[in-house]
């Protein structure tokens, strides 16, 4: 378990985030600012507290993996490496500029910290799972993260992985779900209903936990704890807020798409500011 | 090629640890001796070729050389996306076999003829593209793919393909190899329609068409040096596949002499037209009903010849 003190810091790290992410989508006049909110709380608790990492050498053998496969939140990766010393911070002011490597979806190309490129769904737990089989084989500690969104989930290729995982026991892996209820154009329980979600996941064979995917003491708990050896794969089910932190984007389908400019950009700033 | 295939990959196995065969359940009493040999080196992923392809891009990057491997359409169609963004995008060091090129599983239908995937292969970046044309050049492709670094798509025959080369020809990852250096009407030939096309040659030479033939193995890096000089030597070309005329090795052809200044002799595209082939029938059967029988491609090249070229 954390520290008070340290786990001030990853909230620290989620303000920033978020100031980030909403500054990189108004330059970029890019959509999805209202995913990368929902999971900036699980990017800080991971970077700041649970990923054994060395930003100084990105390809550290050793280090923990960890993919975003809901690539479109992208943005959110972008900040926390920087802040976390992979690369200046300045960069990020270049997020879907033109010329620029930092994509929308997150890319791997340059750009170091990136362990794996998604933007289509349904693609990181397969490649996840394939990182925590090869590091089993090789009899290697280091742990796989995957964060997917709820919408993701529709994608029957993470049912695949999840029926594999499962079936070779890796415990070393662990795909968090950013649970925050809506997709592209509604939500969840109105375009395909994911519930019982959490005993989907147990039918396959997964250790579940449910946690507030905004609670940085709670959200370190549940990511600190390894699953016995040769276990099951852990999923984790963080409830979350589409567009958390910022009132008028908080539970919005509109924010998806829409890019903060103009009012809304300066209001949603202001909101940040401590 | 098959047998071929898992006995070269075998003698590689046994000496890189880290090379991996992954089967989408495919692979029934072929693969027995792998599994036993190399029980570390063995995966069944189940019927799941999407996620077959995304783990082993992650085994890929992880440091394993690995092999999927199917049948037809299932590990390159199947998974086409997880193909080009998570292997080729990230230059995995994954080698996709599919078992089964043209129409192999002639009878089990439209499903099981691969009819397209060169086209669709080939415009993959990062991609390398080989389909062999005797077992001979089964076992070099094997062993070249095993020696790239990055992805590679190997395209195989079931089985009673010709032994054409009598001994191991020279091959280079982007060569054609010269079989038959007898004239000026020049086949060029991929994949296991090989042994067809001599056949047709023969026919040829009899009606007095004098011709040469090339295999092409290596569909990407294509022999576009080949087909320059070609271009200056040759009175007609004519390529065979047991593939779409679009895309294939007749595209592939048809993109360089294009570009090309000058004048130049003209292609025939011997293969599939635009269409699915819902007739089912073993693979003979198959290729005659698609003008790829030996006797249907000396047919169509003499026609060409005596119409004056």
């Amino acid at each position: 378990m954390k520290k008070i003190n340290e786990i001030t810091s990853s909230e620290e790290l989620a303000l920033r985030i978020r100031r980030h992410a909403v500054i990189m989508t108004h330059n970029g006049k890019s959509s999805h600012i209202a995913s990368v909110l929902s999971i900036a709380d699980i990017l800080a608790v991971l970077y700041d507290h649970i990923l054994k990492k060395r930003p100084e050498e990105p390809k550290w053998p050793e280090r923990d993996r960890f993919i975003l496969s809901k690539g479109h939140a992208g943005a959110g990766v972008y900040a926390a490496l920087s802040e976390s010393g992979y690369f200046p911070k300045e960069w990020l002011a270049r997020h879907c500029a033109n010329g620029s490597l930092l994509c929308g979806h997150v890319s791997h190309i340059d750009i170091p910290g990136v362990e794996f490129s998604t933007g289509s769904l349904g693609h990181g737990l397969p490649v996840g799972t394939g990182m925590a089989y090869a590091a089993k084989l090789d009899k290697r500690s280091c742990r796989t993260f995957v964060l997917l969104s709820d919408g993701e989930c529709d994608e029957g290729s993470n049912w695949e992985a999840a029926l594999f995982a499962a079936h070779h026991r890796l415990s070393d892996l662990t795909a968090i779900i950013d649970y925050n209820k809506i997709q592209s154009l509604a939500s969840v329980e109105e375009t395909i209903r994911l519930e019982p979600f959490a005993d989907k996941w147990v039918a396959f064979g997964w250790q579940v936990r449910e946690v507030d995917g905004h609670d940085h003491k709670a959200l370190t708990e549940c990511l600190s704890i390894k699953a016995p050896d040769n276990g099951a794969p852990v999923c984790v089910i963080a409830h979350t807020t589409k567009g958390k932190g910022i009132s008028f984007m908080e539970n919005s389908v509109l924010w998806h798409y829409r890019s903060p400019q103009g009012d809304e950009f300066r209001a949603a700033l202001a909101e940040l500011e401590k | 090629m098959r047998d071929t295939f898992v006995k070269t990959l075998s003698e590689i196995a046994g000496t890189d640890k880290n090379v991996m065969l992954v089967t989408g359940d495919l692979g029934f009493g072929v693969l027995t001796n792998f599994a036993n040999t190399f029980p570390l080196q063995y995966l069944n992923a189940g019927v799941s070729e999407q996620n077959m392809t995304g783990l082993a891009a992650g085994m890929a990057l992880e440091g394993k050389t690995v092999f999927t491997y199917s049948i037809g359409n299932f590990p390159t169609l199947r998974c086409l996306e997880q193909i080009r963004n998570d292997v080729c995008y990230h230059n995995a060091n994954v080698k996709i076999v599919s078992i089964g090129g043209g129409f192999c599983y002639g009878p089990l239908g439209v499903s099981h003829h691969a009819t397209e995937d060169l086209a669709i292969m080939r415009a993959l970046p990062n991609l390398t593209v080989f389909a062999p044309g005797d077992l001979a050049e089964t076992s070099l492709a094997t062993k070249a793919a095993y020696q790239i670094t990055g992805p590679c798509y190997l395209r195989l025959g079931r089985g009673n393909e010709s032994c054409v080369h009598d001994k191991m020809p020279d091959f280079a990852v982007g060569k054609a190899i010269p079989v038959i250096m007898q004239g000026d009407t020049v086949l060029l030939s991929t994949g296991g329609i090989l042994g067809n096309v001599i056949e047709a040659y023969k026919i040829l030479k009899e009606r007095k068409i004098y011709g040469s033939v090339y295999s092409v193995p290596s569909l990407k890096p294509f022999d576009c040096e080949l087909i320059r000089y070609l271009s200056e030597t040759s009175k007609l070309i004519v390529t065979v596949e047991e593939h779409s005329i679009i895309g294939g090795l007749g595209g592939a052809v048809a993109e360089v002499l294009a570009e090309l200044k000058g004048k130049k002799p003209p292609l025939i595209r011997i293969g599939l037209g635009d269409t699915f082939s819902c007739e089912v029938g073993d693979q003979e059967h198959m290729r005659t009903v698609y003008g790829l029988s030996p006797d249907a491609i000396a047919e169509r090249i003499y026609n060409e010849v005596m119409n004056g070229v």
